[in-house]
């Protein structure tokens, strides 16, 4: 269990995390999203004490995380693939975290085991390719056996394979019934993986729900219906109380309809139907519309193209 | 690559006993230990310490020996140097005896900054102190481990490294019998005094490190206040007189300080006497530790 509490951090004059409050609960996997730049990562730092809060408080088991009498054997964390010393090898680097919690080293061949670096544990980590230097991130915040676990990016630059080991090696560990806590700036990545979301942008929270309360929310259910007489549908449809809009060709997009509704109106009314389609935004999309006014670096637009600015905070 | 399928594979939760107590200094010292001696970078630095402490001392005895045989082909011929003082030059080289077999200190100490700067700065560069802080959190226990860890390690190297001068220059001295053994007063401080004194120096410098967190940066702060003043302090010239003699400024220089244990014939003219200047040295080194751990514990890593 985390608990952050009107957690705030400040570098100078820029506000990376702005009074966010949180739980992360056990036995699900917690997604925590947000766009580049959104205090992600540095809210991961400040649970785990790497650096210290201008304003607020964050706690894991109820207490500071130096206040843990065997910090690794209560909290796991992957930060980052390269908070590795190069010359040491993947075995000796298990090694002396592993002694600083009086870890047996039978531990550091158990989850080397575990990632599949047993062959290399010899080796210079140095010479590991990321893939390699993300299970080895992996195996440390194992080591432990801990009962929270923090991911920050796990996903980055492993392949297909690697990402679904990952995927399952999470979901494996929170039906342990332990916290999982996996950051990443990708919707779709979190649509398969997290029972629960915290969508953080510019350092503030945007939504805490669970996954499929941020799907019901947020995602845009439209028909798609290609007919030759789309002058009449659309009449129609606006008649119902529906919003009509232009689809490409010969298409109408119809919203705050259901399919059934759309052909039975349709069929009522002798119009021809060569295409009809359930719709539903990608919650990328959605994701991407709930923090474009939070986004810190952002593309530039061309002028007159802005995109109308979409309200945050509206998600319960 | 391992395709994890059962819950099994990953439970080990039965395995590993979570034991009473909480992680401590002990676990950090020997976690330290470990770190120490799994990188290469800790052998080669350790090596040169020897080729510099023990070849430079070789060198400089061989030096002297053949000044000693000069002086001596000399005698007789040499207008202006009467038998007495050719006498009084020998004896003088075989005073120093000691010292001159430990001469390679003063490059060895370089070496021993390097160690020490990169025990805590490649913690920085290669950011593994957000792995280690994040396993051990207890940041003065941390810190402390790390700079006793390191402080043995030199202490145990530099005693070696002194007495192998020692020994090795000794030997090179004996030949024009101007050498002495560990049992004449002063002796064994003064060898002892050359590994206290490679270990002071890295702990100034693991200091500097520390506050600095930058390896390029603490090395050349490490190098140019143990080195570059001494030199400077070679150089400038006496304040102006009524104020304070020369050598009550030279004395303070960290060098010259911290070489009076193991008498190093360029420190000066009036030197500290050896545990005093020891003990002045140890101060400065005292000074760059604690101004370490505040910045260690107060910034984020």
């Amino acid at each position: 269990m985390i608990e952050a509490r009107g957690l705030t951090k400040r570098f100078g004059d820029t506000v990376a995390v702005d009074n966010l409050s949180f739980d992360v609960e056990p036995g699900r996997i917690t997604g925590f999203l947000g766009p580049n730049g959104a205090g992600k990562t540095t809210t991961m730092r400040l649970i785990l004490g790497l650096d210290h809060p201008s304003g607020g408080s964050v706690t894991v088991n109820g207490k500071k995380l130096s206040q843990l009498a065997w910090p690794m054997r209560q909290v796991g964390a992957l930060l980052d693939a390269k908070a590795v010393h190069g010359g040491r090898s993947a075995y000796n680097h298990l090694l002396c975290l592993a002694q600083t919690n009086d870890l047996p080293r039978h531990r550091v061949d158990e989850v080397l085991e575990l990632v599949g670096l047993r062959d290399v544990a010899r080796k210079r980590a140095r010479g590991f390719s990321l893939g390699m230097g993300q299970r080895l991130g992996i195996a440390a915040a194992l080591l432990g056996d801990p009962s929270i676990l923090m991911f920050d990016e796990p996903v980055n630059g492993l392949d297909p394979e690697g990402i679904l080991w990952i995927r399952n090696l999470m979901k494996a560990l929170a039906a342990e019934g332990r916290t999982v806590f996996v950051s990443s700036h990708l919707m779709s990545e979190m649509e398969n993986t997290a029972d629960h979301l915290i969508v953080i942008g510019r350092g503030r929270l945007i939504s805490d729900c669970t996954t499929e309360e941020f799907i019901a929310a947020n995602s845009q259910q439209s028909v798609r219906v290609r007919t030759p007489q789309r002058a009449q549908l659309a009449a129609l449809a606006q008649a119902f109380g529906a919003t009509v809009r232009d689809g490409d060709g010969q298409a109408l997009v119809v919203l705050g309809m259901t399919p059934a509704q759309v052909g039975d109106l349709a069929f009522e009314n002798g119009i021809r139907v060569h295409e009809l389609a359930h719709e539903q935004a990608s919650l990328e999309e959605a994701f991407m519309e709930l923090t474009a006014s939070a986004v810190e670096f952002r593309a530039g637009v061309p002028l007159g193209a802005e995109p109308a600015p979409v309200g945050a905070g509206e998600v319960a | 690559m391992a395709a994890v399928t059962t819950h099994e594979a990953l439970v080990g939760g039965a395995v590993v006993h979570h034991p009473p107590g909480q992680a401590g200094f002990l676990d950090t010292v020997r976690s330290e230990f470990t770190k120490i001696r799994s990188v290469r970078s800790t052998y080669w630095t350790l090596l040169s310490l020897v080729v510099a402490c023990v070849g430079i001392g070789a060198l400089f005895s061989w030096g002297q020996t053949e000044r000693v045989l000069r002086i001596r082909a000399q005698t007789g011929d040499f207008s202006g140097i009467k038998q007495s003082g050719v006498n009084q030059l020998i004896a003088q080289i075989h005073a120093q005896a000691a010292s001159i077999s430990l001469f390679g200190l003063l490059i060895g100490q370089l070496v021993i900054i390097v160690l020490g700067a990169l025990t805590i700065t490649s913690e920085y560069s290669t950011g593994m102190i957000r792995t280690s802080l994040a396993s051990m959190p207890r940041r003065g226990t941390f810190f402390t481990a790390k700079a006793v860890v390191f402080g043995a390690v030199a202490l145990v190297t530099g005693l070696v490294i002194s007495f192998a001068a020692f020994f090795a220059g000794q030997a090179i001295l004996s030949s024009q019998h101007v050498s002495t053994t560990l049992g004449h007063p002063g002796v064994l401080r003064t060898v002892i005094g050359g590994g206290l004194f490679l270990a002071v120096c890295g702990l100034l410098s693991f200091g500097i490190g520390a506050m600095l967190r930058h390896t390029a940066g603490a090395i050349a702060s490490g190098i140019g206040l143990m080195f570059v003043v001494w030199i400077l302090g070679q150089f400038l010239p006496a304040p102006p007189s009524g104020w304070f003699g020369q050598a009550d400024i030279d004395k303070w220089i960290p060098f010259n300080a911290g070489s009076a244990i193991w008498e190093n014939q360029a420190n000066g003219l009036h030197p500290f006497s050896p545990w005093i200047g020891f003990a002045v040295f140890c101060s400065y080194a005292a000074v760059a530790i604690i101004g370490g751990l505040i910045v260690f514990l107060r910034r984020d890593a």
